[in-house]
């Protein structure tokens, strides 16, 4: 799509010069362009927010869980937001943080995919290309004062081998066997690097029971959790998001 | 009246909720790490430690912060990820089209002058990124150019930056500088010595410094090419 | 055509005398040289085959598709310059993606025809252009059925049930008056698309051609695909098999 904009149809190009975009009516010579706005609105703070998402590599492949809440400020607003998203058959994104940005990222994402399609020639976007593109748009965002307020997992299988990469809201971005974000940096990870230790060539369902045991530590301890998660296991055989898991948990302490 | 005026705010407690805060940005982050480079006569090394952090968070333990360049030319970079990451991207690509219309590599000179500015060419908003860039000159010789964010570039043959630059720089002076020691004469610069001194040093880094650790990667350029080493530090 | 040569025909911005407009019609042409394309209209999708011939025996084998994905549910088809389609799959695929990111959902095959359309249409106003040297067809399985049209140069389009363009369209919509179309699936379609273009194929002018064949349809999910390679390739089978008993009987009449 040599003519848009990628990523931007909301305000899509002309054609060509001070022609018709699509959407638009076809005549020209006339000038249909509109004048961009000259006055705009940063976004300062995220809004609708995710917590923490997880991520854990095993024998021959990764999985990587989240939540389903969307908080408001403290309020537990929304209870049935996935976030986890299939990319293709082998990337899975995980976001935390601003659910708008996230939401406006992944129609860019999906867009992307459905061009790759279009072009019909067999090859799909591998997970170490999406993340370093993410780590572009990120980084470009930060540059311009006005971030997508985000933290993303990349997980999936590049080239037969399991990858796992993260991107924050400044284009900081690493890959990692363990990686968590949000307040599971805090409370998962020790959890989750002392498992990959002890056992680098865990099998999936070891893998499952790690994480599965980190998301009940953060939904007892990070107030912006919640006790339903999905997770996305992802190996040679593809990908698959299973959920919403439910965590069970015990408030007996809480009583008077 | 006095009294309703004073809790009209409040007067519907049971829906009230904190809202959402505006929140501070920064564009920059520190994410630590120490790079040391040293020059010898027909050598020089360079090493990193390989600990990504932010505050008190280890990001992940086995990050690379140098960037071979060309064949004798090697990039460390502490500070801001974000900002090495792009950075070191555009030098990379400004380092392959000089070599596509030069039809050479670039040498280690030049590229320290063109990362000197490409840096103030952000002076405005500069890369947060400490610069060390290591190789070898025309003559063959080991250099080392140091940078500040914003593009002063000062060539030495020894040089510690990065977050624990402050503590391995004095070091640094007086075991290869030779600085404020009496009666003796100085020799010059060994690998073997260097390589010891490196590990020496980085060992001491670990113990003060919480952003450097993990271990080190150290990169020996001689005329004869790049030669890889790694070295373990503590983990906590 | 009586008027060529008068000067009306230099530019798409001047009607002729006679009221016609020589430079779409010259485009029409354009179409008329290139190989067939059939689009069939069943009961749960669409097929379209596109008969793609091969002028060098050196070319690549499946180079230069006319078979094009516009959006998830949306296939093209096109006969006439390639260069041309690929221009016009592009502003397709614009005006799907705008769609899409505006409305979330995918663009109804009605309104990418008239978007489509009117693009080409566009290209016959003016005298700086030249009218587009193709023909297409769009494709799509939406919850209302299948869709098909066709738009020729001119910016014209119809919906159709059966529709045939290019070098042989006329054998090939015999061919297609003949099928019951509202009562096939895409599995009869594909067979019966194979069998027009192999029938309509005239082997001595064209040496060589690549049968391309896509669909969409309820046993896709509305996804627009290619035919799998094992379902076409044994519906080319068949399609021989059928030219081969049409020819032994025809020797047999005389």
């Amino acid at each position: 799509m040599a003519f848009m904009t990628k990523g931007d149809w909301y305000n899509s190009q002309a054609f060509w010069q001070n022609g018709p975009a699509p959407g638009a009516i076809y005549n020209f010579p006339g000038n249909t362009a509109q004048s961009e706005s000259n006055g705009f609105q940063r976004s300062q703070a995220p809004i609708t927010t995710g917590t923490s998402v997880l991520g854990l590599h095993y024998k021959d492949g990764v999985v990587i869980a989240a939540d389903v809440l969307g908080s408001y400020g403290s309020l537990a607003k929304y209870r049935n937001c996935e976030r986890l998203m299939k990319v293709n058959d082998n990337i899975i994104l995980g976001a935390g943080g601003d659910f708008a940005d996230f939401q406006y990222i992944k129609n860019i994402i999906e867009q992307k995919i459905l061009e790759e399609e279009c072009l019909d020639d067999g090859f799909s976007l591998k997970p170490k290309s999406l993340h370093c593109w993410l780590t572009r748009v990120m980084y470009n965002r930060r540059s311009k004062f006005d971030p997508f307020w985000n933290n993303f997992i990349i997980a999936g299988m590049d080239d037969d081998k399991p990858f796992m990469g993260t991107v924050d809201k400044l284009g900081t971005a690493y890959a990692d066997p363990v990686i968590t974000t949000g307040y599971g940096a805090y409370m998962a990870t020790p959890l989750l690097r002392k498992a990959y230790e002890d056992n680098k060539e865990m099998t999936k369902e070891e893998a499952l029971q790690h994480i599965h045991k980190s998301m009940q530590v953060l939904f007892y301890r990070d107030a912006r959790s919640f006790p339903k998660y999905h997770v996305g296991i992802i190996n040679k055989d593809g990908i698959e998001i299973k959920g919403p898991l439910t965590l069970e948990s015990n408030w007996e302490v809480a009583n008077m | 009246m006095a009294m309703l005026n004073e809790y009209s705010g409040r007067n519907l407690p049971d829906y009230e909720f904190e809202a959402v805060k505006k929140v501070h940005f920064s564009p920059y982050a520190d994410n630590g790490g120490s790079v040391i480079a040293l020059a010898g006569d027909d050598f020089c090394i360079i090493a990193g430690d390989t600990r990504l952090s932010s505050g008190f968070s280890i990001y992940t333990r086995e990050q690379q912060k140098l960037f071979p360049l060309s064949n004798t030319t090697v990039l460390g970079c502490s500070g801001c990820w974000c900002d090495t990451l792009t950075l070191t991207r555009i030098l990379s690509a400004r380092m392959q089209m000089y070599k596509h219309e030069h039809h050479k590599e670039m040498s280690t000179p030049a590229a320290a002058q063109m990362l000197s500015t490409m840096l103030y060419y952000k002076r405005f908003f500069p890369y947060y990124v400490s610069n060390m860039l290591a190789g070898l000159d025309e003559n063959g010789k080991g250099c080392v150019y140091s940078y500040d964010p914003i593009g002063h570039c000062e060539r030495s043959n020894y040089r510690a930056g990065g977050s624990a630059g402050a503590l391995l720089q004095p070091l640094l002076d007086n075991q290869v500088g030779y600085k404020n020691q009496e009666g003796v004469d100085p020799t010059p610069l060994s690998q073997e010595r260097a390589l010891s001194i490196i590990k020496d040093v980085f060992i001491s880094a670990a113990e003060r410094d919480i952003y450097t650790g993990d271990g080190i990667s150290i990169k020996i350029i001689t005329k004869d090419g790049v030669k890889n080493e790694s070295f373990s530090l503590r983990k906590d | 055509m009586s008027s060529i040569g008068t000067g009306y025909d230099l530019s798409a911005s001047q009607f002729s005398p006679d009221g016609r407009v020589f430079q779409v019609e010259y485009a029409q042409k354009a179409v008329e040289n290139s190989g067939t394309v059939i689009g069939l209209r069943g009961k749960d999708g669409i097929v379209i085959a596109v008969e793609k011939l091969v002028t060098s025996k050196l070319y690549e084998a499946g180079a230069n598709k006319r078979i094009f994905n516009i959006d998830h549910h949306v296939g093209m088809a096109v006969s006439g310059l390639i260069s041309d389609a690929r221009q016009i799959a592009e502003t397709a695929r614009s005006e799907a993606a705008s769609y899409r990111g505006q409305y979330g959902v995918g663009i109804p095959l009605k309104y990418l025809n008239e978007r489509v359309s009117m693009y080409m249409h566009a290209y016959t106003l003016y005298s700086a252009l030249r009218p587009y040297g193709c023909a297409v067809i769009l494709s799509a399985y939406e919850a209302e059925g299948p869709a098909m049209y066709m738009i020729d140069p001119s910016g014209v389009s119809y919906g159709y049930y059966g529709c045939a363009v290019g070098k042989a369209k006329q054998s090939a919509k015999t061919e297609i008056e003949k099928l019951k179309l509202s009562d096939m699936t895409c599995k009869d379609l594909v067979k019966e698309a194979a069998r027009i273009i192999y029938l309509v194929h005239d082997e001595l002018k064209d040496k060589q051609f690549e049968l391309e064949m896509s669909w969409v349809g309820a046993h896709t999910n509305g996804k627009h695909e290619r035919v799998p390679s094992d379902v076409k390739t044994e519906a080319e089978a068949k399609a021989r098999q059928a030219i081969d008993e049409d020819s032994d009987s025809d020797t047999e009449d005389m």
